[in-house]
């Protein structure tokens, strides 16, 4: 256990820094003219060449790479070419923003969709599992965007129930913004329901088809033992994977949702930035993402070490 | 009798398949009374795991109880109710499995597994439910029960599985019934020696009806009273266990027990011809008689009915009486027919290849000095990926095949002989030493090596189902080797293919099939004729008759001996199974651990002396005899895990350890008179008085 | 060589018209155990046959604006209606049928192709190769999918192919992967250690005995990859991103539809339903593969 603690601690660094890498890599492609994004078109030579040096444009791609790398490391994240404003308290604000959506869309959506998986899956091939399945199948078919402006027509526009922008003032207490976070996680939350429902439905259905549950029943034991003891165990575990896995869905789907509610999350900031050809908050914005999705997968992986006795144990 | 616990009642159970109902068992009628073990023995589609699902009242979601009945007790267990059934599982009724790895739940402590099924039916309280459970895992002879209880399933070995599963079977104090579904097949000779002891020893203390499931006739041999043999569904023969083994009347059973190798038996085995007929295609009249060499009109056209012949003996043959007086010679008529089939192969065009034949004429094919193979990681690189530790899996072994000749490996699981000759092969890394086929040296992976390295020597797998590529034609899969190694055109290759099958007694028109339409047997030939395929001089056969039912592995075996005289090939038979080796080896060499302790010529192999590991294996060996005494040399369960022991490596479990010699000092040689080598402390002289008076 | 190609050649012939029998059958069973699947399927080729031959069939010109016909509602002469500028809603939904079967289509099959032959490549010769895409894949998959996207189409400039690009390299990684675990399966079967002791090349094992086991899984795995790949095409559609105007795209429909809900809610519905019916479609026939793939494997 502790050999594969170590080893899997290692590869998050590992992948990180790799991912940095073409993260920056990509970056650097950009064909763009990041002086005159700075200073404007009309900028001399000279002012240009300043600029240069500055920004440390002209050093080689790896010195540029262990620079950026090394300020990013520190906490220093330079400075947004389009709004002239520190990166980092930026990026972490917009970032608090999502993943308080991220975690209410989680929160209302996991409980209800295991348990909804879990019902469809014992009841393999009844009533019940075959509308969860069909249901399921078609609200999976539904992009974030088609979703989020179903729910604003629906919700707020006819019935005036909530808001339909979920802007929030920076000062507004949770009790305010509120209302206005209820849609976009919602939006969020009804795909993941589906995903997660669908999956652990399968894991389910595959557990129970497994010869120990067999001996189980053979013992006697009421069919609540089984499901409860025996099969639920061994049918939940793979689900803490896909509660990671989901995060990472959400980081890419909120982009959308962001969009569709104007919501000041992350994921509309990286697409003005990317607008803007805004480079350092590009990089800021994407690393830090990258970083909450491998910290969900790092401790997601760890999390299903430590239940499973099979790895804990060996 | 008195009542019988058990009583089954012309029971047809049926199955349905893509929209049709199909008879899985057909009139089936037994009856088992308390402290009696009646053995069910059947081969693959016998139907014996339907029957099982139906005592145990636990059909699968496609099966139905045509007719019939079981009562258990008295009571009616069809009609049971589901909570009836509750009551009973568990309590009265339970079952040891075949698989215990995938009966456990993995995520369960083995204690835990136990103490719920006491809880539930003796209402004790948690602790009390504990301890009942850590007595019983003391009771199945398992080392430390505390410590037992404490861990998960993955956590103990295969033997110690059972165990803990056959504790749970007999942990409710009302058991009454006990179904035994071929505990022992999983497990390796010794460990289910030990494990056939036990069943011995506990029925006395349990006194409960017990039904013994088994493919295995030496099994059968040793713990039944009774036996019914099952074919297709049908109970063929229903008799005293003696009376079966000494004057079978069924012709299938007669048939079945001249299949099974026996030790120091030479006598040719009966192959049963044809196929074990599937669900679908049950035959109308008698089910056996497409196969039975003494089948008439009558048995085609009429199903037998189930005669009794003699008190407490049951057929289900028409000509019955016919093979009683002997007027009927079946083993006779059997043999006349194989000779008949063997004749009308005719190898023409194989026979002109062979005349340039580049196996020359050594006397040695293959020659390997000192092999040693490593498994694992090496260094850190490897550690930190999370690979395994390295051990050494063929520790010098050292080998000689000559040309034409059978050397027989034999070894269990674990003990390095696959390995070894993997390694020969080059589908695993020599770490050391030196092995040559016909002067040419083995060395680096297949694609590393010449095709004339490669075309000399072939190999045959043990799993047929995984031996040919699923998605190809049995024609597509033998021309390879042909244009590949032999550098046939594809014309050539054709032809050569299909004169391969008839070689083998498969009809031609098989190389348009997929091996999905193939049975187990076919494959395993299909798999010989492409090991033929490029003339080698060698063939690694590696346990190529475990996995086939009974009367298939007689056809095989069979097969490879003729072969090996049509061809001068040499064999290098793998096998666990010391009387399939005997069968058909020259030459027996035993491992252990990764090191030869034995080696010698067949014909004197199986008197003493023996190393005692081959002891061992001969003592655990079920012989298809009632009447053979039990041997009692019992190994301790299971090799340990952990590092190699010191000395020699058998010590820890030697059943004729000597003392400190035998920790410190690695075993030298010993040869005794005839010619055999054995590695041991215990001169020859000695070890051989020591290993004769117990036979007396 | 020459006697390879003869043998392939012979090969696929045999081996399709002995599949056929068994192929006729397992429809059948999966029309009895999932009709839905089928009909997705059906679905499936329907859209398809629409991007392909549609064009031809519709009257308007999906990017010719006409004031006079602004903002009707859904009528025998405009079945889906017109948009604020006019335009013929069911031939712009048409058109842009076209451009994402297109692009999506182009992009998923060699994103499979590629993911294939590297997953076949470095699953059969594993060591430190393996390892090697192992951790590139992780690094690779370690990247949300849209983020990339909006990353590369700033780099690389807002075009389709750019968007191309980046599904292929979203995509690779993950075929790759898949392939790679049915790789690792196949390769322990003794039919593969004795083609390699019978001398076969590699090039004979990966494509003539391994990648016949892989199909099966590969062909699920395609079906999924494109239905997430439409989302991807109609997300970025959605945010103006990756469209070449005026082309009509599906998410950008989408997204001008917004403003004008009120006075023409046939606007935002069409485009809609298509996306979810195109996706929901790929996705029961993704099922229907999958549900094809068991039925073999226990047959």
């Amino acid at each position: 256990m502790i050999g594969y603690l170590i080893r899997r601690v290692l590869f998050f660094g590992l992948t990180l820094l790799l991912t940095s890498l073409l993260i920056f890599a990509a970056v650097r492609l950009l064909p763009g003219d990041v002086e005159s994004a700075v200073l404007g078109r009309g900028a001399e030579p000279a002012a240009r060449a300043a600029l240069r040096e500055e920004l440390g444009l002209d050093l080689p791609f790896l010195a540029q790479y262990a620079n950026w790398l090394s300020g990013f490391l520190r906490g220093d994240w330079g400075n947004s070419y389009a709004l002239k404003l520190p990166i980092r308290p930026l990026v972490m604000e917009r970032l608090g923003n999502s993943l308080r959506l991220a975690l209410i869309a989680m929160l209302v959506a996991i409980p209800p969709s295991v348990l909804l998986g879990l019902l469809a899956g014992l009841n393999e091939g009844k009533p019940f599992d075959t509308a969860f399945s069909l249901i399921s199948l078609i609200l999976v078919g539904i992009p974030e965007f088609v979703m989020g402006i179903i729910l604003i027509n629906v919700v707020a526009l006819e019935w005036k129930l909530l808001p339909s922008s979920a802007s929030v003032p920076p000062d507004a207490s949770f009790g305010e913004a509120l209302p206005r976070l209820i849609l976009p996680s919602l939006t969020a939350a009804a795909v993941l329901l589906a995903y997660i429902g669908r999956l652990t439905r399968v894991g389910v259905i595959a557990e129970m088809r497994r010869t120990y549950v067999r001996t189980a029943v053979l013992k006697g034991l009421s069919w609540r033992q089984v499901v409860f003891k025996h099969v639920l165990r061994n049918a939940l575990l793979p689900t803490i994977t896909v509660i990671a896995i989901s995060l990472g869905w959400l980081i890419s789907g909120l982009v959308v949702i962001e969009q569709v509610f104007a919501y000041p999350g992350l994921g509309r900031l990286m697409v003005f930035a990317i607008q803007q050809r805004d480079l350092p908050l590009i990089l800021g914005g994407v690393m830090i993402a990258v970083t909450v999705f491998a910290l969900a997968n790092l401790v997601a992986d760890l999390l299903y070490a430590a239940l499973n006795p099979r790895i804990r144990l060996s | 009798m008195e009542t019988p616990i058990l009583s089954i009642d012309n029971l047809t159970v049926v199955y349905r398949l893509q929209g049709v109902w199909r008879e899985a068992i057909r009139e089936v009628s037994l009856r088992v009374a308390a402290a009696q073990t009646y053995g069910i023995v059947g081969e693959s589609g016998s139907g014996k795991s339907t029957l099982v699902q139906a005592v145990m009242g636990y059909l699968s979601a496609n099966g139905a109880v045509q007719q019939g009945s079981i009562y258990i007790e008295g009571e009616d267990w069809l009609r049971a109710t589901h909570r009836r059934r509750q009551q009973i599982w568990g309590a009265r009724l339970s079952m040891v499995p075949q698989d215990p790895l995938s009966a456990l739940n993995p995520a369960l402590t083995i204690g835990e597994q136990i103490a719920e099924l006491v809880r539930r039916h003796v209402r004790l309280s948690r602790k009390a439910a504990h301890e009942r459970a850590i007595e019983m895992l003391r009771r199945v002879k398992l080392p430390d029960p505390e410590s037992i209880a404490r861990r998960y399933p993955h956590q103990i070995s295969g033997g110690q599985q059972q165990r803990a599963l056959i504790a749970m079977a007999l942990a409710s104090p009302e058991l009454r019934l006990l179904v035994l579904d071929e505990p022992t097949t999983s497990l390796d000779v010794t460990t289910e020696a030990a494990i056939l002891d036990l069943f011995a020893e506990l029925q006395a203390d349990h006194r409960a009806a017990t039904i013994f499931v088994t493919h295995n006739l030496g099994v059968v041999a040793r713990m039944c009273q009774r036996v019914a043999v099952l074919y297709a569904g049908e109970v063929m023969e229903d008799a005293p266990t003696e009376t079966l083994y000494s004057a079978a009347l069924h012709p299938y059973t007669r048939l079945l027990l001249r299949a099974v190798p026996r030790i120091g038996d030479s006598t040719p085995l009966q192959a049963i011809a044809g196929r074990i007929p599937s669900l679908r295609q049950r035959p109308s009249g008698c089910v056996f008689a497409p196969r039975c060499p003494i089948a008439t009109d009558l048995c085609h056209a009429h199903k037998p009915p189930q005669e009794r012949a003699e008190e407490g003996h049951l057929v289900r043959c028409h000509h019955w009486r016919a093979v009683a007086d002997g007027s009927l010679r079946v083993e006779e008529a059997s043999s006349a027919l194989r000779r008949r089939e063997m004749q009308s192969a005719e190898i023409s065009f194989f026979e002109q290849l062979l005349s340039d034949n580049q196996n020359g004429a050594q006397a040695t094919v293959m020659r390997a000095e000192h092999v040693r193979v490593r498994y694992g990681a090496r260094g850190l690189l490897g550690r930190l990926l999370g690979k395994k530790p390295p051990f050494r899996a063929v520790d010098d072994v050292s080998m000689r095949v000559p040309r034409g000749k059978t050397l027989g490996l034999v070894g269990e699981s674990g003990s390095g002989k696959t390995t070894f000759a993997r390694s020969l092969i080059g589908l695993v890394e020599i770490e050391s030493g030196e092995a040559h086929l016909l002067d040419m040296p083995l060395r680096g992976t297949p694609r590393q090596r010449a095709k004339a390295t490669l075309k000399a020597m072939q190999m045959i797998f043990q799993h047929p189902e995984e031996s040919l590529n699923p998605y190809r034609t049995v024609g597509q899969t033998l021309r390879r080797p042909l244009m590949t190694l032999s550098g046939m055109s594809r014309v050539e290759a054709d032809r050569a293919a299909a004169e391969l099958l008839r070689a083998v007694n498969l009809p031609a028109d098989y190389l348009s099939r997929f091996p999905s339409e193939l049975s187990g047997g076919e494959k395993q030939r299909v798999a010989i004729a492409r090991a033929f395929a490029a003339q080698p001089a060698l063939i690694l056969c590696d346990e190529p008759v475990s996995s086939l039912d009974v009367s298939v592995q007689a056809s095989i075996l069979n097969l490879l001996a003729q072969l090996q005289a049509q061809y001068d090939v040499a064999y290098l038979f793998i096998s666990h199974d010391l009387a399939v080796v005997g069968y058909l080896a020259d030459y027996i060499a035993v491992i252990y651990r990764g090191q030869l302790v034995e080696r010698g010529r067949a014909e004197s192999f199986f008197t003493p002396p023996h190393h005692p590991y081959t002891e061992a294996l001969l003592a655990s060996l079920p012989l298809p005899d009632p009447r053979a005494r039990v041997r009692r040399i019992r190994l301790p369960d299971d090799q340990p895990s952990g590092g190699v022991p010191s000395g020699c490596r058998f010590h820890p479990r030697c059943p004729r350890y000597l003392g400190e010699v035998c920790r410190t000092q690695a075993p030298p040689w010993q040869r005794d008179s005839q010619g055999r080598y054995y590695r041991c402390h215990i001169p020859p002289a000695e070890l051989a008085a020591l290993q004769a008076e117990r036979e007396g | 060589m020459r006697a390879d190609a003869q043998l392939s050649k012979g090969d696929l012939i045999l081996t399709l018209r002995l599949s056929l029998l068994r192929r006729r059958r397992a429809l059948r069973r999966l029309w009895q155990d999932a009709p839905l699947s089928v009909l997705g399927g059906i679905g499936v080729i329907g859209f398809l046959l629409l991007a392909l031959i549609g064009p031809y069939l519709t009257p308007y010109n999906p990017i010719a604006n006409s004031f006079a016909d602004r903002n009707q509602a859904p009528s025998l002469a405009h079945p889906f209606g017109t948009d604020n500028f006019g335009r013929d809603i069911l031939s712009r939904i048409i058109y842009g049928g076209r451009n994402i079967f297109a692009l999506t289509g182009s992009a998923t099959l060699i994103a499979v192709g590629l993911g294939t032959v590297i997953g076949l490549y470095v699953g059969y010769v594993g060591s430190w190769l393996d390892q090697i895409a192992m951790r590139l894949t992780d690094a690779l998959l370690a990247l949300p999918s849209l983020l990339l996207t909006l990353v590369l189409l700033g780099a690389l400039g807002n075009s389709r192919f750019t968007v191309l690009l980046a599904i292929v390299i979203l995509y690779v990684p993950i075929v790759t992967r898949v392939v790679r675990s049915v790789v690792l399966d196949v390769k322990t079967k003794a039919y593969i250690e004795a083609a390699e002791i019978g001398g076969e090349s590699r090039f004979h094992i990966l494509f003539r005995e391994i990648l016949p086991a892989v199909l099966p899984t590969l062909a699920v795995e395609g079906a999924l990859r494109f239905s997430y790949a439409i989302f991807l095409v109609a997300s970025l559609g959605f945010l103006g991103l990756g469209v070449a105007r005026p082309e009509p795209d599906w998410g950008l429909m989408v997204s001008e539809a917004r403003d004008w809900y009120a006075l023409s809610p046939h606007m935002l519905f069409f485009p809609s339903a298509a996306i979810v019916a195109l996706v929901v479609c790929v996705n029961l026939m993704a099922d229907g593969l999958r549900r094809l793939l068991e039925y073999s494997e226990t047959d």
